[in-house]
């Protein structure tokens, strides 16, 4: 007992212990089986038919649409209603918030179930517009996470550099164009990787919402279900990669929008 | 005192961590085929009879795939057979086994039961190391584990008909036993392995109100573009496949000289196991009209989007049509079941016991064989049909109780009008026209569950098993699937790229135009702003 001493550091024990069972180890066993074959030798094969296989390209390309349509229209609907809630001085702004929050409440099936209801009774028939359908669904899904740090970030915008820029001058749209969303580009920008990402992997919603064609997530499903684990651990992997570059890129734009509010100081 | 507690408990804490992460790291390390050897070892003892002689029985079976009891009382089944039975199911089929296992053979086990979802979720959880000495998969899935030797042999006390409690093979019906004997894998018959649980065929349920009977007959109603976003297809690549090959060989399948022909079954079987290049590839064409001319590719939506009318027909097992067929009478929504004129493909899962599992202990191979014959017993048969509403394999043999529930359900009120008699010896007896087993039921149930349940001769002169194909043209049948899922980049038309580039140039101009209009200029700037800056800041102090 006596040469136990309790420190602070002992707290992150369990997160550590967490973080090698279920994500080190499984990220190793990921490793080894994209760059082994069948029988447990070492390949590069798996990577290769990454790149020439036609389909593995088509997907990709058809989840980055995908995914790039889905951020669009979240972007597009989550900036003016973050600025309105964070701007324009709303009395029950917190509430607006909460409502807007609160879907997140319900589980995701539940809701995107009730949506293929609505949907249905608008189209009619679902299968007709699957990829419309699959981006409003995504859409639906994704924008609370598109909300939450634009209004966080318009938030804290400091007031007086709008107006020390009305006072010299700038008109409402300048100031907006030159200041304000300069200035919110953090929260633009963890609002895409927040999603980006997920629309390009959760098939689940693809699925539920009749889209026959196939995403990143659901080709790599595909391959686990016909037990070829070493091509969807290479797929896996070459996808955990690209998530790796756009944080990156992503994370050191957002290191230069911290010096960007510097540089308005 | 308190303290020694203490720090043994830390220890034990410290010790169990760092055994979770020894293993962890061992199974990460090792390659599945040897995470199975090592996993292997610790599960022959934990199969021993332990010191109270209790043996541990661990099943794996479908979801929802057996009676689990909790019946209410006005559920109770009162059967017009012989003996006047009734039946209820009170306890869990799982339950009722554990107890007359004891009481007839004095020794007591203890069943681990749990479920998969799919086949290939069954056989997953199998390579990642889960041990189980009984499943229940569908025949390609045993097929599959046959091939790889992975079964253990049925006993063969198994087979013996003389004893009483051999309630499988006193029951099976003549039309199943001659399947499992024929179908061979690798020179092995089926029967040596597994016993039959559930079976059907797969067809097409359809709303009668919209669609004719003959068009839910063919294959082809499922890429017809006249009922474009009207079907649902299975979302699983050995359906689909079938019923592409339905439809590429339409012509010779229903031609009246292929039909009357002795070998008929044989020559569709031949047909329909195709998987040479040319056959593939347009199935592949066939599957990517159907695919852009489907509702959906579904494993279990299409049940409900039938039932809520969303779609007006379904391709479907026979078990879930079946269901289909009874929650929409409930909203008296009248649905039907076809099977296509071309050809039908027989379905059956079985149990089977796993060679790693049962490790050579006979003690638990005996439970298993019995868990088998428990659930072939006639009354437990119709209370599994009951809760399950699929066919089960077991005739019943001396007992009538399974034809008395099929009547039950089927049969029709003394006082109707419009009936038929269905003939179901065939199942029963292996004799169609046998005047013992048929049943007087309503007309329309020759197209409804009855036909589903207990399909007559002509369906069944054309229903062929769908062999387990080798590895290689497996894979090559899966690489076709994952061709018509994927998204086709060579589907483009040239006004396609184009368009795509130029909303790409669109972005990438309004993009850079925007940063170098409205972007702050940085970083000279910025060191003036903070001198000018600290200078107001002088000048104010």
């Amino acid at each position: 007992m006596s040469n136990f001493r309790f420190s602070r550091k002992q707290l992150c024990i369990p997160y550590a212990l967490f973080l090698i069972c279920f994500v080190v180890l499984p990220l190793a066993v990921v490793v080894y089986y994209a760059f082994t074959d069948g029988s447990g030798s070492f390949t590069l094969g798996n990577l290769i038919s990454f790149f020439t296989n036609g389909n593995t390209i088509g997907t990709l390309c058809y989840s980055i649409v995908t995914a790039a349509a889905v951020t669009a229209v979240c972007l597009l609907i989550a900036y003016p209603t973050a600025y309105v809630l964070a701007r324009s001085g709303l009395k029950r702004g917190p509430v607006l918030l909460m409502l807007f929050i609160l879907p997140m409440w319900i589980n995701f099936t539940l809701r995107i179930t009730a949506l293929k209801e609505v949907l249905t009774v608008i189209e009619g028939n679902l299968s007709l517009h699957p990829f419309l359908n699959t981006v409003i669904a995504m859409t639906y899904d994704f924008l609370p996470f598109m909300i939450l740090p634009l209004y966080t970030t318009l938030l804290e915008l400091d007031e007086n550099l709008l107006e020390a820029a009305r006072d010299l001058g700038a008109g409402e749209t300048e100031v907006f164009l030159r200041v304000t969303l300069p200035l919110s580009m953090p929260g633009v920008v963890s609002g895409i990787t927040m999603t980006f990402l997920p629309a390009m992997t959760n098939y689940v919603i693809l699925d539920m919402m009749y889209n026959s064609t196939y995403i990143m997530g659901s080709l790599i499903g595909s391959y686990f279900n016909i037990y070829d684990w070493n091509n969807g651990s290479m797929i896996s992997l070459i996808l955990f990669g690209l998530i790796c570059l756009v944080s990156w890129i992503t994370g050191r734009n957002s290191e230069n929008d911290a010096e960007n509010r510097g540089a308005v100081l | 005192m308190a303290e020694e507690s203490k720090k043994d408990r830390r220890s034990g804490v410290l010790r169990a961590g760092a055994l979770l992460c020894a293993a962890a790291l061992l199974t990460a390390m090792l390659s599945p085929a040897s995470v199975r050897a090592v996993q292997a070892a610790p599960a022959g003892n934990a199969g021993k009879v332990s010191g109270d002689g209790k043996v541990t029985l661990r099943i794996a079976n479908w979801e929802e795939y057996i009676d689990e009891g909790d019946w209410d009382e006005e559920e109770i089944i009162e059967l017009d057979d012989r003996e006047g039975t009734s039946i209820l199911g009170e306890n869990s089929m799982v339950e009722d086994f554990e107890q007359w296992y004891f009481d007839t053979y004095g020794v007591e086990v203890e069943v681990e039961y749990s479920t998969f979802g799919t086949n290939e979720d069954l056989y997953n959880q199998m390579t990642l190391g889960n041990e189980f000495d009984l499943v229940c998969p569908s025949e390609y899935m045993f097929m599959k584990l046959i091939a790889e030797d992975r079964l253990q042999p049925l006993s063969e006390a198994f087979f013996d008909r003389e004893v009483e409690e051999n309630y499988y093979v006193r029951g099976v019906s003549d039309y199943i036993r001659n399947i499992f004997d024929t179908n061979t894998i690798n020179g092995q018959p089926w029967s040596k392995y597994a016993a039959g649980y559930m079976w059907g065929t797969t067809g097409i349920v359809y709303n009668p109100d919209e669609i004719t009977k003959e068009e839910a007959s063919r294959w082809a109603l499922l890429a017809d573009p006249e009922y474009r976003g009207q079907v649902t297809i299975k979302d699983n690549v050995r359906d689909s496949y079938f019923a592409a090959l339905g439809i590429l060989f339409e012509e010779e399948l229903t031609d009246p000289d292929f039909i009357r022909s002795d070998d008929r079954l044989e020559r569709i079987a031949e047909l329909m196991n195709r998987t040479d290049d040319a056959t593939v590839e347009e199935a592949e064409d066939i599957l990517k009209d159907m695919k852009t001319n489907a509702y959906s590719f579904e494993s279990d939506s299409g049940k409900a989007d039938m039932v809520t009318g969303k779609v007006l027909a379904n391709y479907q097992w026979s078990g879930d049509a079946v269901y289909t067929l009874d929650q929409a009478e409930i909203d008296d929504y009248y649905l039907a079941y076809a099977v296509p004129e071309e050809c039908t493909n027989v379905w059956f899962d079985g149990w089977v016991m796993l060679k790693d599992g049962i490790a050579g202990d006979a003690a638990k191979q005996q439970a298993a064989e019995a868990f088998m014959n428990f659930v072939s017993r006639p009354d437990n048969v119709v209370r599994n049909m009951y809760y399950i509403g699929y066919t089960s394999v077991i005739a019943g043999g001396d007992s009538d109780i399974i034809f008395a529930y099929a009547d039950w359900c089927y049969g029709a009120e003394d006082d109707a009008e419009d009936t038929i008699d269905y003939p179901t010896g065939t199942f029963f007896t292996g004799d169609a026209a046998d005047p013992d087993y048929i049943i007087t039921a309503e007309s329309d149930q020759a197209d409804r569950q009855l036909y589903a349940q207990y399909p007559p001769q002509e369906v069944l002169d054309r229903a062929v098993v769908m062999q387990y194909f080798d590895q290689e043209n497996n894979q090559k049948i899966n690489q076709m699937w994952v061709n018509v899922r994927c998204f086709d980049l060579s589907s483009l038309s040239a006004s396609d790229w184009v368009l795509v580039v130029a909303v790409l140039a669109v972005i990438l101009t309004a993009v850079i135009l925007f940063m170098k209009r409205f972007w702050p200029k940085k970083m000279i700037r910025r060191k003036d702003h903070r001198k000018e800056h600290e200078n107001r800041k002088n000048i104010r102090g």
